[in-house]
């Protein structure tokens, strides 16, 4: 038994078209921050005492800080599935940041879109950086000023939930904001 | 860097004459269009070695040359311990008797000899066992540590003698190697021989390296790195090392694929949440604004003659391919079935377009058509995608991720037959095969 040869022929011809240059716009220069001294350097810690009763009042995160900001505002936003629009439980959430944010005017954030991770790799930047616009978008609107907002996408690539099933991927469909500087 | 190994080695091919006789029946050869192919059963004995050194090269490049045509799924190397005929000289006929016994109906036998200034010369002859004639006999010189590259190309020489299509085993695959948690991935390139030999990582792993592919000239790469502040393409030459970041954009920079000719880079700039595709001439270094719409627009991949692009939107709805001219005339939409279609990729014979397409909560990866006729899924499974093309536009490698596991490389012919999983045992995605290397 012998099959029969088959060739393929390529057919290839070398062609490239010229392009125009065109140019690219320079990110806005960051807002100043307050100057804020340095903490001075803490004191040698006293010989050991038993500790004194513990007075009532108050324990949590302090004012300012990234704790402060993700425990009282909440650092994550979530979306549906290939979705970027906001939903109301996200605009509740992004409501308390913006308010947060005013407080702490030193404080620069950076929005991190993410995606799950069933869509393809490259799509999925694109998906993600949809989701940081939409926070962007609305922290602007509610007055934070664009000049303390830097945007990513990380795609499906950091996701926050290792699992697999709707849950997880609902999880993983969010937009982080970080504080990249100015927290306490 | 083994620089070494990558310097132009000296190749000559020389013809050897032939030592025939007159065909009693129609040559043996594989048809590899055909619906249902039985694998061709091959000889490949050990390459006989005047000393130690030679000999022991030629049973190397045997096992090569071996392991790459099984690997094709054409061939049935058999089993040496089964051989009857020992010790053949490659200038003197087999005694082919000995091979019909053992069912073999080509037969690769050849010669290894380290020369008096240190160059290794190989001759190999393919017979036609039946016909007991010869059907192709070459000449490869190199140096003694290029071994594998003569094999490969004699493999390359095997194959395209016996099915008529252009080989693809003396290339190279560049690859994302990933390893830790899923929640804090490291992700770096490797690259390796076709055949999994000589790993070597090109990145570190102090940020993700991701979607790397070849250029036209095999010694340049370009790739995504993704940091927690920033994304970005490089350009990144092997043999030296060194690597350029590929133009200055505020927003997010991915999905950049050469231009057949290597000259242009075609990518996804992102601005203001919207992604768009620009091509950058690599000699003016000026970039191109290609497509200027709201929609998603991305993974970008050049016709071989270079005239048009292949590329994946959701101006429709939902991610489906396009195609329009490289310089954003003329897009029209090619996929239609129910789905999302995402990274298109053309095959370096201009006759296909591969992709992923989702549907029912499954992934394929799929070819059809540059005009968006004769789609066909060629696999199905939790998470397929990424697919790359061996250069003679038969082969596809991808990556295959399990439900709850990790992703490994997994490589399928054009016809959908011959699906296993690559020569590399870790966890990795985002293959690119180069081309033929030179």
């Amino acid at each position: 038994m012998t099959p029969r040869l088959i060739v393929r022929t390529a057919l290839l011809a070398a062609a490239a078209a010229t392009l125009a240059a065109c140019a690219s716009s320079k990110p806005p220069p960051p807002a100043p921050t307050p100057y804020t001294p340095p903490p001075a350097p803490a004191p040698a810690p006293p010989p050991y005492t038993p500790p004194p009763p513990v007075a009532s009042g108050p324990t949590g995160p302090i004012p300012g800080s990234t704790q402060d900001f993700v425990i009282n505002a909440g650092d994550r936003v979530y979306f549906d599935f290939d979705q970027f629009t906001l939903r109301d439980d996200a605009k509740g959430v992004l409501d308390r940041q913006a308010q947060w944010l005013q407080r702490y005017p030193q404080v620069m954030i950076r929005i991190e879109g993410n995606a799950d991770e069933r869509g393809t790799r490259e799509y999925n930047l694109a998906l993600g950086a949809r989701r940081a616009e939409s926070v962007r978008a609305y922290l602007a609107s509610r007055g934070i000023a664009g000049g303390r907002i830097s945007t990513i996408s990380y795609g499906k690539e950091r996701p926050i939930d290792a699992g697999t099933g709707e849950d997880a991927w609902a999880r993983n469909r969010n937009a982080h904001t970080a504080l990249t500087s100015g927290a306490r | 860097m083994r620089l070494r190994r990558l310097l132009a080695a000296m190749f000559a091919l020389v013809m050897v004459a032939s030592l025939a006789s007159a065909p009693a029946r129609a040559q043996v050869e594989v048809d590899v269009n055909k619906g249902v192919v039985t694998p061709l059963p091959i000889a490949v004995p050990g390459f006989s070695g005047t000393e130690t050194r030679s000999a022991g090269i030629g049973a190397d490049i045997a096992k090569v040359v071996s392991a790459d045509l099984e690997r094709s799924g054409f061939f049935r190397p058999l089993d040496p311990n089964g051989f009857i005929e020992r010790n053949l000289d490659v200038a003197v006929q087999p005694r082919f008797q000995d091979w019909r016994v053992v069912n073999a109906q080509a037969l690769v036998n050849g010669a290894a000899a380290i020369g008096a200034d240190g160059r290794l010369q190989v001759d190999f002859r393919v017979w036609d066992v039946f016909n007991e004639k010869q059907i192709l006999g070459l000449q490869f010189v190199s140096t003694p540590e290029n071994w594998r590259r003569v094999a490969h190309k004699i493999s390359d020489a095997v194959y395209k003698q016996l099915t008529g299509e252009d080989g693809y085993f003396d290339t190279r695959i560049v690859f994302v190697a990933e390893s830790g948690p899923k929640t804090n991935r490291i992700k770096q390139l490797e690259i390796m021989d076709q055949d999994g030999a000589n790993p070597s990582y090109l990145t570190p792993t102090t940020y993700q390296a991701m979607t790397p592919r070849f250029s036209a000239t095999d010694q340049e790469i370009t790739y995504m790195a993704l940091r927690a502040d920033s994304a970005r393409i490089y350009l990144f030459n092997i043999e030296t090392a060194r690597q350029e970041t590929l133009g200055q954009f505020s927003g997010i920079v991915f999905a950049p694929r050469f231009s057949p000719d290597g000259g242009k880079v075609a990518f996804s700039v992102e601005r203001n949440g919207n992604t768009d595709i620009y091509v950058m001439d690599l000699k003016t270094r000026a970039s191109t604004r290609i497509t200027s719409d709201p929609a998603i627009d991305t993974s970008p991949s050049f016709s071989p003659d270079g005239t048009k692009l292949a590329f994946n939107s959701d101006r429709g709805g939902g991610p489906q391919l396009y195609v329009m001219n490289v310089d954003g005339s003329g897009v029209h939409r090619i996929s239609y079935a129910a789905g999302r279609y995402t990274t298109p990729v053309w095959s370096p014979k201009g006759d296909f377009i591969a992709f992923t397409k989702q549907t029912g909560g499954e992934f394929h990866i799929g070819v059809m058509r540059p005009d968006g006729s004769d789609e066909r899924i060629l696999t199905t499974s939790y998470l397929d995608e990424g697919p790359t093309w061996a250069p003679n536009g038969r082969v596809l490698m991808f990556s295959r991720e399990t439900r709850g596991g990790g992703s490994r490389l997994w490589s399928v012919d054009i016809s959908g037959r011959n699906l296993r999983a690559a020569p590399y045992a870790g966890a990795a995605s985002d293959p690119a095969w180069s081309p033929l290397l030179k």
